[in-house]
């Protein structure tokens, strides 16, 4: 640490590589995998759960970092971040089998940060903004448990390379569930304040439960994880009709994906040769 | 490759490779971690490495394969290949003893064994964590986890009742 500069101290000894951070330009996460797609797999469906699964990941994961400096301990904004972390390289390894898949051999970057909302794939539960914290938490529960049952399932996938990203999503996604698990359960069983927010949570993320079931599959698993969780926290999962949002999986988005993406996107637009 | 014979080239390469130190727990090698999954030298002298994250997201990984290339190029081979390799996933079950010696060491508390799955969904455990871990400096059993998030992905925050210092545990997954 001879550097007073916090960023040139990150940098130290990189000198060849001052990358330090996730930015552009990164070696291919598939590096060195066997990505030929068997013959028995169908590449535009691979390619299109690919990057359903991608930007779920991608837009949960820039939600997630906005929570940063704004939680409510350090412990939190931590956990948070990390949770991010797993999805951006969850993100990462499913555009790069895309690329490989689409017939377009694009790279990472080229999905992440060079396609416009209506291209985006995520359901509009992930890009709703964070909100209260109890919202934050109901919505991180949902995700985490059908993207957990909904890659476990993918673990049987015909196409190997998918289903090594799936193994070790689960094993990440464990963990995710029931971060967000405890939440809830903290404050729906908490004061009558954090109760009272708390089932303002479930309230507004209950009508998008049926969008995020509506392409694949994992109802059931999901259901029973949520009641398991709601059982033990004194909430209900109110009975209220679906969203009139999205579908995302077709690239209809809520006016919340833009903004979002803008600022995911704005330096990578403003410098398209550069890498950081 | 013939079986119970290996080269004395792809012995010495993997000695080099084994000794690449992690980036983020620099007091493990590679091979402490259980990441390097094998080393070998090809006919005409290349050098195909296979390492395996640990997390997704894990940023080390660029520079590991740096790090194997690198060292192996310092020990003369010319034609170096680092490859990733996904499958099987990484676990903490493939830290060596070695490895869980040194993290408790340098005050990490190495990892329980992987949860084990049943058949059906994952289930989803809401009681606390129930295993004890350790405290890596006093040795004092009496230990609560404070966030099951640290400054990495691979690790949890805990802090010891006994000695009230906390620390770090690198979780089970």
């Amino acid at each position: 640490m001879s550097d007073d500069h916090l960023y040139m101290t990150l940098a130290e000894g990189h000198e060849d590589d001052t990358r330090w951070a996730y930015g552009t330009g990164f070696e291919d996460p598939l590096h060195g995998v066997d990505t030929t797609v068997p013959e028995d797999v169908d590449a535009a469906e691979l390619a299109a759960l690919c990057a359903a699964l991608g930007d779920d990941a991608l837009v949960g994961a820039q939600r997630l970092a906005e929570w940063t400096t704004r939680a409510p301990e350090l412990e939190e904004e931590v956990a948070l971040a990390n949770i991010g972390l797993d999805l951006l390289g969850q993100a990462r390894l499913l555009y790069a089998r895309c690329g490989r898949t689409d017939g377009t051999g694009r790279g990472e970057d080229a999905y992440a940060y060079f396609r416009d909302p209506g291209e985006f794939r995520n359901v509009t539960l992930a890009e709703l903004p964070n909100g209260d914290f109890a919202f934050s938490m109901a919505r991180l529960l949902v995700l985490s448990s059908w993207r957990l049952h909904h890659l476990d399932g993918l673990t049987a996938s015909p196409d190997p390379v998918l289903r090594a990203v799936a193994a070790k999503g689960v094993k990440e996604l464990t963990y995710h569930r029931r971060y967000a698990a405890e939440w809830v359960v903290r404050l729906g069983d908490g004061t009558e304040e954090s109760h009272r927010r708390m089932r303002a949570g479930i309230e507004q993320v209950a009508p998008y439960l049926e969008e995020l079931f509506g392409a694949f599959d994992a109802r059931a698993e999901v259901l029973a994880d949520l009641r398991q969780v709601l059982d033990a926290a004194g909430l209900e999962l109110p009975a209220t009709a679906p969203a009139a949002a999205g579908p995302g999986r077709e690239g209809r988005h809520t006016e919340h994906l833009a903004p979002l993406l803008q600022e995911l996107q704005s330096v990578a637009r403003a410098h398209p040769e550069a890498t950081w | 490759m013939v079986t119970g014979a290996v080269a004395p080239e792809t012995r010495r390469a993997r000695r080099v490779a084994e000794q690449v130190p992690d980036p983020e727990l620099p007091m493990l090698t590679l091979a402490d971690l259980g990441v390097l999954r094998g080393v070998e030298v090809g006919d005409d002298g290349t050098v195909v490495a296979d390492l395996t994250p640990t997390y997704s997201g894990c940023p080390a990984m660029a520079e590991m394969r740096a790090g194997v290339a690198a060292r192996l190029k310092d020990a003369g081979f010319a034609r170096v290949e680092v490859r990733t390799v996904l499958d099987p996933p990484w676990t903490t079950d493939w830290i060596t003893p070695e490895g869980r010696r040194k993290l408790a060491e340098h005050g990490i508390a190495p990892p329980g064994p992987a949860p084990r799955r049943a058949p059906g969904p994952v289930p989803l455990s809401l009681s606390p964590t129930r295993h004890r871990v350790a405290c890596p400096r006093c040795g004092s059993a009496d230990t609560e986890e404070s966030s099951r998030f640290g400054a990495t992905s691979c690790k949890a925050l805990w802090r010891c009742l006994a000695c009230r210092e906390p620390f770090e545990y690198l979780k089970e997954i």
